[in-house]
């Protein structure tokens, strides 16, 4: 793979939290327009390697490159300024406010205006107000979200909470779009929409997909590619169907006697 | 009940969401006009207090209500808007210039302590913000030579135009009106991006910065406009007092501050006008009951710290969401009538959830 | 040799922030909740103390049990009337919350008559002794304090470590919800935590009497022994005290060296520059979420 198509390429990055490695010298590059799967037994390190994507933790080895740009010294709200948003595991929404105030905040780095045409609310601020909310509807119609907008958030299933996080992340239009566990959580039905939004937000919007996933026949379902890690380092990469029966992957999840 | 029929986005943007609202605010406007010939004196100047403490209100609801930053220190503000205004003003500055620079410099302490806060957050910013208050407060005591120390410091009546405002009619308008375009600011500023931007960080730093938000300007900026807003009350609060000195400076009045926004309702900008309209009545009202009790506790000294503290704590158990979670409650309950249901509003029980890692 | 006496002076007076410091960090650690009454707490240990001295003519020793017990109920109550209703609560409710708790501390005991707004005098009968080390004069309260302050800190220790209540206290500050899973009983102990803590606020309080009168303003005292925690890391038991006697120290030779005034903000301006170093304090660690 050249590194044209790449969007995204991690070159050996490595982390260690009070001695235990976290993540272990893991190279991967993801290529435009695909969807591209982490899977591991806990503990592997897949959060942590999106952590590490999204700057939350600092690598203490490696490279991040985003479209061309070396990102592992970046603060974390420029990455989010280049084009990369992301989900989270255990969902962190703002919670004292209405879905459509988070589905705006998704917004923010397309923000034009300066803090004393926002004071004076100027006619620009009223108009970008419209725009930012013309975009968030559009997020709304694709992940059904109508009924939802002035509700607060903290009041919601669970359910709907990691799809109006799916929509926040999506309201930044990204090119790059991290989900960690999108499926934890949700039911059977819930879990099928949300495997015909990932596709929807792949094929439609054009934007590429970066996940961790533990329901296999979701990932074999949507992903190009999969990855898998097992402490912290990288078992294999392949098509989902060969990734799933690669011994190493089987033993990681299994143990060896199984495998054998 | 009322239901909304949306059919355009401004409706959602704009600040009297339907004709309710446009009705009842204008009857309010044009009451607090007609205040100097519907009020006596006193409760004029009473009124004025109500206006001034609804601006530093203002300051301190964007700070720890919007932002989610806990301010100890917020009388320092308070102090440096009223010693800048009183001094300047004593060496002959027009008021409004005065104003301005009182508003400046207030911001610029702000800053000053929102530097430590960016790295610190619950209890350890309110310890930082904390010493601040008192390190200011000591300021203003040994400064002598420009803030008179604890003797303390007459201050002149303002000018404006050339012309001395009249008091009290004259000054009320002033706060009145200063009060309004306080009001309209923060409004403004949290139907823009970068009031929404508080609220982010007050509820999700992680998730915050993943949206792009730089965590540490939006800190700092809150605290920046919030001092500023805070020292635009110290400047009005310099010509009210018209005489200084630094015991009205103290962590005491932090702490009243803290708990007018408190009882008013954290997080609402109604709750600010709510908990100003009760901490000025409050003293009133217990001087009131003076009268009607028994002289052993209506004249002991420390009646009104008890009642003050029965009341943080009666509203912490009983009414968390202040006075203007009541209002809504009691609004709901007439809307809804005879539907309203009584576990609508109860908090879950729960046990405590670690804040210690954000 | 006068610098080492005015330290003498600095640790004793830090004694007193660290064991208030102590109360702080005891009842954050397991609860929480920042209990902003500690002061206050300490206020009423000395008042109780003086009651007994007085009302009923103890001797100085039997008061001091007596005083911690009495305010021990008193925590504990505390705790149980009004900081169970609301646990769960943001932040924000348990600071007011306790707030009006030291506000109603204060005012009802102003409001006693004849007593509330006078200062008084409480002696202990150790008042004149000292203990002469060569040149070295200490004041026989000092060195009670002093020395009470480390058995104090020494127990504490101990029953976190070799206790079965004090284990259980530790695992209550790292979760409540699976402390309580586990069957520790977690209302109970945070009571238990408040009543202690109450108790060594009363300790305090009738250790320092003797030195600064007794009055309800005296727990303005524990607005000092907030830098005093939050440079110990405000959730370190050794913390506490160590950030008590920096404060002490600090403000003894601020108060010695530099000119009036600076006394006063020194504690102050110590836990700034500590927030703008070691935001977590000496011995504090800093926890990150997980996500």
């Amino acid at each position: 793979m050249s590194a044209d198509d790449a969007i995204l390429s991690v070159e050996s990055l490595a982390v260690a939290f009070g001695g235990v490695k976290a993540v272990d010298d893991v190279s991967f590059a993801v290529r435009r327009g695909e969807v591209f799967t982490l899977i591991g037994p806990n503990g592997a390190g897949k959060t942590t390697v999106f952590n590490l994507i999204s700057r939350l933790y600092n690598p203490m080895r490696g490279r991040i490159v985003f479209e061309g740009n070396d990102i592992t010294a970046l603060p974390a709200h420029r990455v989010a300024a280049l084009g990369i948003s992301r989900t989270f595991q255990n969902i962190e929404l703002f919670e004292h406010a209405t879905v459509l105030q988070n589905l705006l905040i998704g917004r923010q780095v397309h923000r034009k205006t300066a803090l004393w045409e926002e004071i004076l609310f100027l006619p620009k601020v009223r108009r970008q107000e419209y725009a930012f909310r013309e975009h968030v509807e559009k997020v709304i119609d694709l992940l059904d979200l109508q009924h939802y907008r002035d509700s607060h958030v903290a009041g919601l299933p669970y359910g709907i909470r990691k799809v109006v996080e799916l929509g926040r992340a999506l309201a930044m239009q990204p090119r790059l779009l991290l989900m960690d566990e999108p499926s934890s959580g949700l039911n059977v039905e819930e879990t099928e929409d949300m495997a015909f939004w990932i596709q929807d937000i792949n094929q439609d919007l054009d934007i590429t997909v970066v996940m961790v996933e533990h329901d296999m026949s979701l990932v074999s379902r949507v992903s190009h590619r999969v990855l898998a890690l097992n402490q912290g380092a990288v078992v294999t990469v392949g098509t989902p169907k060969d990734v799933q029966s690669h011994p190493g992957v089987v033993e990681a999840y299994l143990g060896k006697a199984a495998h054998a | 009940m009322r239901f909304l029929f949306k059919t355009d986005y401004d409706q959602d943007i704009r600040l009297a969401k339907h004709g309710g609202h446009v009705f009842w605010y204008s009857l309010l406007g044009v009451a607090l006009l007609a205040a100097p010939w519907l009020l006596s004196e006193y409760l004029l100047e009473q009124l004025v207090l109500v206006c001034i403490y609804a601006v530093a209100g203002l300051g301190l609801m964007l700070l720890s209500g919007f932002t989610g930053l806990i301010s100890l220190g917020h009388a320092a503000f308070l102090g440096v808007g009223a010693y800048t205004e009183a001094v300047l003003v004593g060496m002959g500055w027009p008021f409004p210039l005065a104003m301005s620079a009182a508003v400046v410099l207030s911001a610029a302490t702000g800053v000053v302590v929102g530097l430590p806060a960016l790295r610190v957050r619950g209890i350890y910013l309110a310890i930082a913000t904390l010493a601040l208050g008192v390190i200011v407060e000591e300021v203003l005591t040994r400064w002598e030579d420009v803030t008179g120390g604890s003797a303390g410091l007459m201050v002149k009546s303002p000018t404006l135009f050339g012309a001395a405002v009249p008091q009290p009619v004259g000054f009320y308008y002033l706060c009145l009106g200063i009060l309004v375009v306080a009001t309209l600011a923060v409004l403004n500023l949290l139907r823009s991006p970068t009031g929404r931007a508080f609220v982010a960080v007050r509820d999700s730093e992680i998730s915050s910065q993943s949206m792009g938000i730089h965590l540490a300007k939006a800190k700092t900026l809150s605290f920046a406009l919030s001092a500023a807003l805070t020292g635009l009350a110290g400047a009005l609060y310099a010509h009210k007092l018209r005489f200084l000195s630094p015991e009205q400076f103290t962590v005491l009045q932090s702490v009243e501050l803290l708990m007018m926004i408190f009882i008013g309702g954290l997080g609402s900008v109604h709750g600010v006008f709510l908990g100003a309209l009760f901490l000025i009545t409050l003293p009133q009202g217990i001087a009131v009951a003076k009268d009607w009790l028994p002289p052993a506790i209506g004249g002991a000294a420390g009646l009104q710290s008890t009642v003050f503290g029965l009341i943080i704590v009666g509203f912490v158990l009983f009414e968390p969401l202040g006075l203007y979670g009541r209002w809504v409650k009691i609004r709901l309950y007439l809307q809804t009538f005879p539907f309203y249901r009584k576990g609508t509003f109860r908090r879950e029980k729960t046990f405590q959830k670690t804040e210690r890692q954000r | 040799m006068q610098l080492l006496q005015v330290l003498i002076g600095g640790i004793s007076q830090g004694c007193i922030y660290g064991l208030i410091a102590l109360g702080f960090v005891l009842i954050y650690k397991a609860t929480e909740a920042v209990n902003f009454a500690q002061g206050e707490l300490m206020m009423l240990g000395a008042f109780c103390g003086l009651g007994f001295s007085t009302a009923l003519g103890l001797p100085y020793w039997a008061v001091l049990p007596c005083s911690v017990l009495a305010m021990g109920i008193f925590g504990f109550l505390t705790e149980a009337l009004v900081l169970r209703p609301i646990l769960g609560q943001p932040a924000f409710a348990l600071i007011m919350v306790t707030i009006g708790v030291g506000y109603v501390a204060r005012g009802l005991i102003t409001m006693i008559p004849g007593i509330g707004t006078e200062t008084h005098v409480f002696e202990a009968p150790f008042h004149d002794e000292v203990i002469t080390l060569g040149p070295l004069v200490i004041g026989m309260e000092q060195a009670v304090i002093i020395g009470a302050s480390f058995l104090l800190c020494g127990g504490l220790f101990a029953l976190f470590r070799y206790t079965r209540v004090g284990v259980a206290m530790q695992a209550i500050s790292q979760n409540q919800l699976a402390a309580y899973y586990m069957g520790i009983p977690v209302k109970r102990l945070n009571s238990l935590v408040w009543a202690i803590s109450a108790g060594m606020a009363a300790v305090a309080g009738v250790l320092l009497a003797p030195v600064t009168f007794v009055h309800a303003n005296m727990g303005f005292i524990g607005l000092k022994a907030f830098p005093a925690a939050v440079i110990g890391g405000f959730e370190s038991l050794p913390g506490a005290i160590v950030g008590g006697l920096i404060i002490g120290i600090v403000e003894a030779l601020a108060g010695f060296y530099l000119p009036e005034g600076f006394k006063d903000v020194a504690p102050y301006v110590v836990v700034l520059a500590m927030l703008m170093i070691r935001p977590h304090g000496l011995f504090g660690t800093s926890m990150r979420k997980r996500v």
